[in-house]
Protein backbone atom coordinates (compact mmCIF):
# COMPACT_ATOMS: atom_id res chain seq x y z
CA UNK A 1 0.00 0.00 0.00
CA UNK A 2 2.66 2.39 0.99
CA UNK A 3 4.14 1.74 -1.89
CA UNK A 4 2.12 2.45 -4.40
CA UNK A 5 1.57 5.70 -2.33
CA UNK A 6 5.12 6.62 -2.31
CA UNK A 7 5.46 5.97 -6.03
CA UNK A 8 2.87 8.45 -6.50
CA UNK A 9 3.45 10.62 -3.85
CA UNK A 10 5.46 12.68 -6.29
CA UNK A 11 3.05 13.20 -8.46
CA UNK A 12 1.21 14.71 -5.96
CA UNK A 13 -1.52 13.32 -3.60
CA UNK A 14 -4.14 14.77 -5.30
CA UNK A 15 -3.50 12.81 -8.29
CA UNK A 16 -2.98 9.65 -6.50
CA UNK A 17 -6.40 10.08 -5.50
CA UNK A 18 -8.25 11.06 -8.12
CA UNK A 19 -6.40 8.07 -10.17
CA UNK A 20 -7.98 5.87 -7.70
CA UNK A 21 -11.56 7.88 -8.30
CA UNK A 22 -11.20 6.92 -12.00
CA UNK A 23 -13.30 3.85 -13.41
CA UNK A 24 -11.95 1.83 -16.33
CA UNK A 25 -13.83 3.58 -18.66
CA UNK A 26 -14.75 2.38 -21.98
CA UNK A 27 -16.91 4.60 -24.63
CA UNK A 28 -17.25 7.56 -26.48
CA UNK A 29 -18.20 9.50 -23.53
CA UNK A 30 -15.38 8.70 -21.66
CA UNK A 31 -13.19 12.11 -22.31
CA UNK A 32 -15.70 14.69 -21.76
CA UNK A 33 -17.43 13.35 -19.35
CA UNK A 34 -20.59 12.01 -21.44
CA UNK A 35 -23.45 9.64 -21.13
CA UNK A 36 -21.84 7.10 -23.83
CA UNK A 37 -19.00 5.49 -21.31
CA UNK A 38 -19.00 2.39 -19.74
CA UNK A 39 -17.17 1.84 -16.39
CA UNK A 40 -16.27 -1.56 -16.95
CA UNK A 41 -14.82 -2.13 -13.58
CA UNK A 42 -17.94 -1.64 -12.10
CA UNK A 43 -20.19 -3.92 -14.21
CA UNK A 44 -17.64 -6.52 -14.27
CA UNK A 45 -17.34 -7.08 -10.33
CA UNK A 46 -20.16 -6.20 -9.39
CA UNK A 47 -21.40 -9.08 -12.12
CA UNK A 48 -18.92 -11.47 -10.82
CA UNK A 49 -20.04 -10.77 -7.41
CA UNK A 50 -24.16 -11.52 -8.28
CA UNK A 51 -22.24 -14.63 -10.22
CA UNK A 52 -20.64 -15.47 -7.16
CA UNK A 53 -24.22 -15.53 -4.81
CA UNK A 54 -26.31 -17.14 -7.79
CA UNK A 55 -23.29 -20.16 -7.78
CA UNK A 56 -23.48 -20.40 -4.04
CA UNK A 57 -27.28 -20.25 -4.01
CA UNK A 58 -26.98 -23.20 -6.30
CA UNK A 59 -24.31 -24.97 -4.31
CA UNK A 60 -26.07 -25.11 -1.29
CA UNK A 61 -29.52 -26.14 -2.84
CA UNK A 62 -28.06 -28.69 -5.19
CA UNK A 63 -27.56 -30.94 -1.83
CA UNK A 64 -29.59 -29.23 0.62
CA UNK A 65 -30.23 -31.07 3.88
CA UNK A 66 -33.56 -31.19 5.21
CA UNK A 67 -32.87 -32.63 8.57
CA UNK A 68 -29.82 -31.36 9.17
CA UNK A 69 -27.85 -29.01 7.74
CA UNK A 70 -24.62 -28.74 7.75
CA UNK A 71 -22.15 -25.50 8.63
CA UNK A 72 -22.77 -23.18 5.47
CA UNK A 73 -25.88 -23.92 4.33
CA UNK A 74 -26.72 -22.87 8.35
CA UNK A 75 -24.52 -19.83 7.98
CA UNK A 76 -27.45 -19.18 3.86
CA UNK A 77 -30.31 -20.16 6.14
CA UNK A 78 -29.68 -17.56 8.65
CA UNK A 79 -29.42 -15.03 6.29
CA UNK A 80 -32.32 -16.19 4.41
CA UNK A 81 -34.30 -16.07 8.21
CA UNK A 82 -32.71 -12.93 8.87
CA UNK A 83 -34.15 -11.18 5.24
CA UNK A 84 -37.44 -13.11 6.30
CA UNK A 85 -38.04 -11.35 9.55
CA UNK A 86 -36.96 -7.70 8.21
CA UNK A 87 -39.54 -8.31 5.73
CA UNK A 88 -41.87 -9.72 7.72
CA UNK A 89 -41.48 -6.75 10.18
CA UNK A 90 -41.81 -4.48 7.80
CA UNK A 91 -43.94 -5.18 5.09
CA UNK A 92 -47.47 -5.82 5.81
CA UNK A 93 -49.10 -7.13 2.48
CA UNK A 94 -48.12 -10.47 0.64
CA UNK A 95 -46.12 -10.08 -2.09
CA UNK A 96 -43.76 -13.01 -3.52
CA UNK A 97 -41.05 -10.63 -5.15
CA UNK A 98 -39.72 -9.18 -1.66
CA UNK A 99 -38.27 -11.47 -0.18
CA UNK A 100 -35.78 -12.04 -3.10
CA UNK A 101 -35.37 -8.70 -3.61
CA UNK A 102 -34.40 -7.54 -0.31
CA UNK A 103 -32.31 -10.83 0.19
CA UNK A 104 -30.40 -10.14 -3.27
CA UNK A 105 -30.35 -6.26 -2.20
CA UNK A 106 -28.80 -7.44 1.45
CA UNK A 107 -26.64 -9.62 -0.01
CA UNK A 108 -25.46 -7.57 -3.03
CA UNK A 109 -24.41 -4.77 -1.47
CA UNK A 110 -22.95 -6.32 1.20
CA UNK A 111 -20.30 -8.09 -1.30
CA UNK A 112 -19.53 -5.10 -3.36
CA UNK A 113 -19.38 -2.86 -0.28
CA UNK A 114 -17.31 -5.65 0.80
CA UNK A 115 -14.74 -4.88 -1.78
CA UNK A 116 -13.58 -1.56 -0.04
CA UNK A 117 -12.06 -3.76 2.82
CA UNK A 118 -9.45 -5.07 0.49
CA UNK A 119 -6.78 -2.96 0.66
CA UNK A 120 -7.21 -0.10 -1.75
CA UNK A 121 -4.35 -0.66 -4.15
CA UNK A 122 -3.76 -4.19 -3.93
CA UNK A 123 -6.70 -4.70 -7.08
CA UNK A 124 -5.08 -2.37 -9.05
CA UNK A 125 -1.90 -2.85 -8.58
CA UNK A 126 -2.85 -6.39 -9.74
CA UNK A 127 -4.52 -4.83 -12.28
CA UNK A 128 -1.78 -2.70 -13.67
CA UNK A 129 0.35 -6.03 -14.03
CA UNK A 130 -2.43 -6.81 -16.84
CA UNK A 131 -2.33 -3.80 -18.33
CA UNK A 132 -4.93 -2.17 -16.67
CA UNK A 133 -4.19 1.24 -15.32
CA UNK A 134 -7.64 2.44 -14.13
CA UNK A 135 -9.20 0.29 -11.51
CA UNK A 136 -12.39 1.71 -9.08
CA UNK A 137 -13.13 -1.94 -7.54
CA UNK A 138 -16.12 -1.03 -5.18
CA UNK A 139 -19.09 -0.75 -7.07
CA UNK A 140 -20.99 0.65 -4.76
CA UNK A 141 -18.62 3.74 -4.79
CA UNK A 142 -20.12 4.26 -8.66
CA UNK A 143 -22.92 6.29 -8.42
CA UNK A 144 -24.64 4.75 -11.50
CA UNK A 145 -24.41 1.32 -9.79
CA UNK A 146 -26.46 2.37 -6.17
CA UNK A 147 -28.89 5.25 -8.30
CA UNK A 148 -29.35 1.99 -10.73
CA UNK A 149 -30.77 0.09 -7.93
CA UNK A 150 -32.40 2.90 -6.26
CA UNK A 151 -34.24 3.68 -9.29
CA UNK A 152 -35.39 -0.24 -10.08
CA UNK A 153 -36.80 -0.07 -6.58
CA UNK A 154 -38.63 3.09 -7.42
CA UNK A 155 -39.94 2.25 -10.48
CA UNK A 156 -41.15 -0.88 -8.41
CA UNK A 157 -43.23 1.58 -6.46
CA UNK A 158 -44.45 3.47 -8.86
CA UNK A 159 -45.76 0.00 -10.54
CA UNK A 160 -46.99 -1.43 -7.08
CA UNK A 161 -48.88 1.68 -6.21
CA UNK A 162 -50.37 2.07 -9.19
CA UNK A 163 -51.30 -1.79 -9.44
CA UNK A 164 -52.48 -1.77 -5.37
CA UNK A 165 -54.28 1.81 -5.03
CA UNK A 166 -55.23 2.45 -8.81
CA UNK A 167 -53.82 5.00 -11.71
CA UNK A 168 -56.62 7.37 -9.32
CA UNK A 169 -55.78 6.42 -6.20
CA UNK A 170 -52.04 7.09 -6.94
CA UNK A 171 -52.86 10.45 -8.72
CA UNK A 172 -54.94 11.37 -5.64
CA UNK A 173 -52.39 10.72 -3.73
CA UNK A 174 -50.44 13.56 -5.32
CA UNK A 175 -53.58 15.85 -5.10
CA UNK A 176 -54.53 15.72 -1.89
CA UNK A 177 -51.64 14.67 0.49
CA UNK A 178 -50.17 15.87 2.79
CA UNK A 179 -52.72 18.85 3.21
CA UNK A 180 -55.80 18.01 2.26
CA UNK A 181 -57.76 19.13 -0.81
CA UNK A 182 -57.92 23.14 -0.21
CA UNK A 183 -53.85 23.11 -1.27
CA UNK A 184 -53.92 21.32 -4.27
CA UNK A 185 -50.72 22.70 -5.96
CA UNK A 186 -49.14 22.51 -2.77
CA UNK A 187 -49.45 19.09 -2.67
CA UNK A 188 -48.50 18.07 -5.72
CA UNK A 189 -45.06 19.88 -5.42
CA UNK A 190 -44.69 18.60 -1.77
CA UNK A 191 -45.63 14.60 -2.91
CA UNK A 192 -43.71 15.14 -5.89
CA UNK A 193 -40.55 16.03 -3.88
CA UNK A 194 -41.02 13.25 -0.88
CA UNK A 195 -41.31 10.54 -4.09
CA UNK A 196 -38.35 11.69 -5.89
CA UNK A 197 -36.30 12.22 -2.62
CA UNK A 198 -36.92 8.33 -2.24
CA UNK A 199 -34.51 6.92 -4.22
CA UNK A 200 -32.51 9.80 -4.82
CA UNK A 201 -31.57 9.45 -0.80
CA UNK A 202 -31.47 6.16 -1.11
CA UNK A 203 -28.74 5.87 -3.86
CA UNK A 204 -27.00 8.50 -2.47
CA UNK A 205 -26.70 7.25 1.00
CA UNK A 206 -24.93 4.05 -0.41
CA UNK A 207 -22.71 6.36 -3.00
CA UNK A 208 -21.95 8.72 -0.01
CA UNK A 209 -20.88 6.58 2.59
CA UNK A 210 -18.66 4.09 0.77
CA UNK A 211 -16.92 6.91 -1.48
CA UNK A 212 -16.93 8.77 1.46
CA UNK A 213 -14.64 4.97 3.35
CA UNK A 214 -12.90 4.67 0.32
CA UNK A 215 -11.92 8.20 0.43
CA UNK A 216 -10.58 7.63 4.11
CA UNK A 217 -8.63 4.44 3.15
CA UNK A 218 -7.17 6.26 0.44
CA UNK A 219 -5.78 9.09 3.26
CA UNK A 220 -4.67 6.67 5.38
CA UNK A 221 -2.64 4.91 2.52
CA UNK A 222 -1.30 8.36 1.83
CA UNK A 223 0.25 8.61 5.02
CA UNK A 224 3.09 6.43 4.98
CA UNK A 225 3.60 7.79 1.50
CA UNK A 226 3.67 11.43 2.51
CA UNK A 227 6.55 11.14 4.49
CA UNK A 228 9.00 9.25 1.65
CA UNK A 229 11.69 8.07 3.07
CA UNK A 230 13.46 9.48 5.84
CA UNK A 231 13.42 9.12 9.50
CA UNK A 232 9.53 10.14 9.56
CA UNK A 233 8.66 6.81 7.76
CA UNK A 234 9.52 5.51 11.37
CA UNK A 235 6.39 7.66 12.85
CA UNK A 236 3.86 7.64 9.91
CA UNK A 237 4.24 3.59 8.86
CA UNK A 238 2.62 2.36 12.46
CA UNK A 239 0.46 4.96 12.49
CA UNK A 240 -0.75 4.00 9.41
CA UNK A 241 -0.74 0.86 10.17
CA UNK A 242 -2.69 1.42 13.67
CA UNK A 243 -5.20 4.01 11.61
CA UNK A 244 -5.77 1.16 8.84
CA UNK A 245 -6.78 -1.24 10.95
CA UNK A 246 -9.13 0.83 13.23
CA UNK A 247 -10.93 1.99 10.36
CA UNK A 248 -11.35 -1.30 9.09
CA UNK A 249 -13.11 -2.72 11.83
CA UNK A 250 -14.87 0.39 11.98
CA UNK A 251 -15.91 0.30 7.99
CA UNK A 252 -17.04 -3.71 8.55
CA UNK A 253 -19.62 -2.15 10.20
CA UNK A 254 -20.26 0.28 8.00
CA UNK A 255 -20.65 -2.38 5.10
CA UNK A 256 -22.93 -3.78 6.85
CA UNK A 257 -25.10 -1.09 7.97
CA UNK A 258 -25.33 0.49 4.80
CA UNK A 259 -26.36 -2.74 3.19
CA UNK A 260 -28.85 -3.44 5.69
CA UNK A 261 -30.32 0.43 5.21
CA UNK A 262 -30.79 0.27 1.68
CA UNK A 263 -32.46 -3.13 2.20
CA UNK A 264 -35.25 -2.12 5.02
CA UNK A 265 -35.83 1.34 3.19
CA UNK A 266 -36.57 -0.93 0.17
CA UNK A 267 -39.10 -3.33 1.90
CA UNK A 268 -40.56 0.02 3.81
CA UNK A 269 -40.76 2.05 0.79
CA UNK A 270 -42.64 -1.13 -1.36
CA UNK A 271 -44.69 -1.86 1.65
CA UNK A 272 -45.80 1.54 1.77
CA UNK A 273 -46.54 1.25 -1.94
CA UNK A 274 -49.18 -1.45 -0.86
CA UNK A 275 -50.90 0.22 1.97
CA UNK A 276 -53.91 1.67 0.21
CA UNK A 277 -54.53 4.08 3.18
CA UNK A 278 -51.98 6.20 3.10
CA UNK B 1 -18.94 9.96 -10.82
CA UNK B 2 -20.92 11.03 -13.96
CA UNK B 3 -24.53 9.17 -14.86
CA UNK B 4 -23.93 7.30 -17.99
CA UNK B 5 -25.08 4.08 -19.70
CA UNK B 6 -23.42 2.29 -17.05
CA UNK B 7 -26.76 3.06 -14.60
CA UNK B 8 -28.96 1.35 -17.34
CA UNK B 9 -26.28 -2.04 -17.49
CA UNK B 10 -26.14 -1.91 -13.59
CA UNK B 11 -30.29 -1.58 -13.70
CA UNK B 12 -30.26 -4.92 -15.77
CA UNK B 13 -27.83 -6.59 -13.87
CA UNK B 14 -29.95 -5.82 -10.95
CA UNK B 15 -33.18 -6.91 -12.48
CA UNK B 16 -31.49 -10.20 -13.77
CA UNK B 17 -29.95 -11.00 -10.54
CA UNK B 18 -32.88 -10.47 -8.35
CA UNK B 19 -34.55 -12.57 -10.65
CA UNK B 20 -31.57 -15.68 -10.77
CA UNK B 21 -31.65 -15.32 -6.90
CA UNK B 22 -34.94 -16.22 -6.55
CA UNK B 23 -34.79 -18.77 -9.10
CA UNK B 24 -31.82 -20.49 -7.43
CA UNK B 25 -31.70 -19.51 -4.04
CA UNK B 26 -34.46 -18.49 -2.74
CA UNK B 27 -37.28 -20.18 -3.95
CA UNK B 28 -35.59 -23.97 -3.25
CA UNK B 29 -34.18 -22.60 -0.30
CA UNK B 30 -37.33 -21.40 1.56
CA UNK B 31 -39.43 -24.06 -0.14
CA UNK B 32 -37.18 -26.13 1.61
CA UNK B 33 -37.48 -24.42 5.23
CA UNK B 34 -40.97 -24.02 4.72
CA UNK B 35 -40.93 -28.06 4.45
CA UNK B 36 -39.17 -27.98 7.59
CA UNK B 37 -40.94 -25.99 9.65
CA UNK B 38 -43.86 -28.41 8.78
CA UNK B 39 -42.03 -31.70 9.46
CA UNK B 40 -40.90 -29.81 12.76
CA UNK B 41 -44.72 -29.19 13.14
CA UNK B 42 -45.84 -32.81 12.68
CA UNK B 43 -43.58 -34.17 14.51
CA UNK B 44 -44.45 -32.11 17.91
CA UNK B 45 -48.29 -32.61 17.62
CA UNK B 46 -47.16 -36.29 17.00
CA UNK B 47 -45.18 -36.79 20.32
CA UNK B 48 -48.21 -34.36 22.13
CA UNK B 49 -50.54 -36.96 20.59
CA UNK B 50 -47.80 -39.97 21.82
CA UNK B 51 -48.33 -38.59 25.41
CA UNK B 52 -51.60 -38.41 25.48
CA UNK B 53 -52.20 -41.34 24.54
CA UNK B 54 -49.31 -42.71 26.94
CA UNK B 55 -51.30 -41.18 29.75
CA UNK B 56 -54.72 -42.54 28.88
CA UNK B 57 -52.88 -46.00 28.94
CA UNK B 58 -51.44 -45.48 31.98
CA UNK B 59 -55.15 -44.66 33.27
CA UNK B 60 -56.10 -47.75 31.81
CA UNK B 61 -53.46 -50.22 33.26
CA UNK B 62 -54.27 -48.62 36.22
CA UNK B 63 -57.71 -49.53 36.71
CA UNK B 64 -56.91 -53.15 35.01
CA UNK B 65 -54.66 -53.25 38.24
CA UNK B 66 -57.02 -52.27 40.74
CA UNK B 67 -59.95 -54.75 38.73
CA UNK B 68 -57.71 -57.22 39.05
CA UNK B 69 -56.56 -56.83 42.68
CA UNK B 70 -60.24 -56.74 43.50
CA UNK B 71 -60.75 -59.69 41.54
CA UNK B 72 -57.90 -61.69 43.09
CA UNK B 73 -59.06 -60.81 46.49
CA UNK B 74 -62.52 -62.47 46.19
CA UNK B 75 -61.68 -65.31 44.25
CA UNK B 76 -59.40 -66.12 47.29
CA UNK B 77 -62.24 -65.27 49.69
CA UNK B 78 -64.11 -67.46 47.95
CA UNK B 79 -61.28 -70.14 47.73
CA UNK B 80 -61.42 -69.52 51.71
CA UNK B 81 -64.71 -69.59 51.88
CA UNK B 82 -65.02 -73.19 50.17
CA UNK B 83 -62.02 -74.46 51.76
CA UNK B 84 -63.55 -74.83 55.27
CA UNK B 85 -66.90 -75.61 53.55
CA UNK B 86 -64.93 -78.90 52.66
CA UNK B 87 -63.24 -78.97 55.58
CA UNK B 88 -66.46 -78.76 57.25
CA UNK B 89 -68.40 -81.40 55.43
CA UNK B 90 -65.05 -83.82 55.70
CA UNK B 91 -65.38 -83.63 59.48
CA UNK B 92 -69.40 -84.60 58.89
CA UNK B 93 -68.42 -87.60 56.92
CA UNK B 94 -66.14 -88.34 58.51
CA UNK B 95 -68.50 -88.50 62.22
CA UNK B 96 -71.36 -90.05 60.02
CA UNK B 97 -68.65 -92.93 59.08
CA UNK B 98 -67.29 -92.88 62.43
CA UNK B 99 -70.68 -93.93 63.83
CA UNK B 100 -71.59 -96.51 61.16
CA UNK B 101 -68.44 -98.62 61.84
CA UNK B 102 -69.29 -98.21 65.86
CA UNK B 103 -72.47 -99.17 65.00
CA UNK B 104 -71.26 -101.74 63.60
CA UNK B 105 -69.39 -103.00 65.32
CA UNK B 106 -71.83 -102.71 68.57
CA UNK B 107 -74.10 -105.52 66.34
CA UNK B 108 -71.32 -107.56 65.47
CA UNK B 109 -70.38 -107.41 69.12
CA UNK B 110 -73.89 -108.22 69.62
CA UNK B 111 -74.37 -111.10 67.33
CA UNK B 112 -71.16 -112.85 68.93
CA UNK B 113 -72.34 -112.64 72.44
CA UNK B 114 -75.38 -113.87 70.99
CA UNK B 115 -74.06 -116.57 69.25
CA UNK B 116 -71.57 -117.32 72.46
CA UNK B 117 -74.92 -117.34 74.33
CA UNK B 118 -76.72 -119.74 72.39
CA UNK B 119 -73.14 -122.17 72.34
CA UNK B 120 -73.08 -121.67 76.01
CA UNK B 121 -76.66 -122.44 76.49
CA UNK B 122 -76.17 -125.63 74.46
CA UNK B 123 -73.77 -126.90 76.31
CA UNK B 124 -74.87 -126.15 79.49
CA UNK B 125 -77.63 -128.55 79.61
CA UNK B 126 -75.36 -130.94 79.00
CA UNK B 127 -72.32 -129.60 81.37
CA UNK B 128 -75.31 -129.52 84.45
CA UNK B 129 -76.39 -132.73 83.06
CA UNK B 130 -72.80 -134.54 83.39
CA UNK B 131 -72.58 -132.53 86.79
CA UNK B 132 -75.37 -133.50 88.41
CA UNK B 133 -75.31 -136.87 86.97
CA UNK B 134 -72.07 -137.27 88.98
CA UNK B 135 -73.50 -135.98 92.12
CA UNK B 136 -76.61 -137.52 92.29
CA UNK B 137 -75.77 -140.60 89.99
CA UNK B 138 -78.37 -142.83 90.77
CA UNK B 139 -80.96 -140.59 92.08
CA UNK B 140 -81.80 -138.16 89.12
CA UNK B 141 -82.68 -139.86 85.55
CA UNK B 142 -81.67 -137.48 83.06
CA UNK B 143 -85.13 -139.00 81.03
CA UNK B 144 -87.42 -137.98 84.18
CA UNK B 145 -85.85 -134.55 85.20
CA UNK B 146 -85.10 -133.49 81.12
CA UNK B 147 -87.72 -130.80 81.37
CA UNK B 148 -86.16 -129.61 84.89
CA UNK B 149 -82.76 -129.07 83.24
CA UNK B 150 -84.47 -127.60 79.72
CA UNK B 151 -85.82 -124.68 81.60
CA UNK B 152 -83.01 -124.31 83.92
CA UNK B 153 -81.01 -124.48 80.67
CA UNK B 154 -83.36 -121.28 78.82
CA UNK B 155 -82.82 -119.19 81.94
CA UNK B 156 -79.23 -119.11 81.24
Amino acid sequence: MSEAAANSSGGGTVEYIQHHLTNLCVGSGCETGGFMSWHIDTIVISALLGALIVFTGMRVTRNMATDVPGGFQNFVESILEFVQGSVKDSFPGENKLIAPLALTIFVWVWLMNFMDLIPVDLLPLIAGWFGIHYLKAVPTTDLNTTLAMALTVFILTIFYNIKVKGLGGYLKMFLFHPFGKFAVPANIVMTAIEEVAKPLSLGLRLFGNMFAGELVFMLIALLGGAAAIGAGLLIWFPLQVVLDVAWLIFHILVITLQAFIFMVLTIVYLGMAHTTDH
Amino acid sequence: MNITITLFAQMIAFIALVWLVNRYMWAPLSAMMEARQKRIADGLAAAEKGQHEQQLAEKRAKETLVEAKNQSSEIIAQAQKRASEMVEEAKGNARVEGERILNGAKAEIDREVNQAREALRAQVADVAMAAAGKVIKREINADAHSDLLNDLAKQI
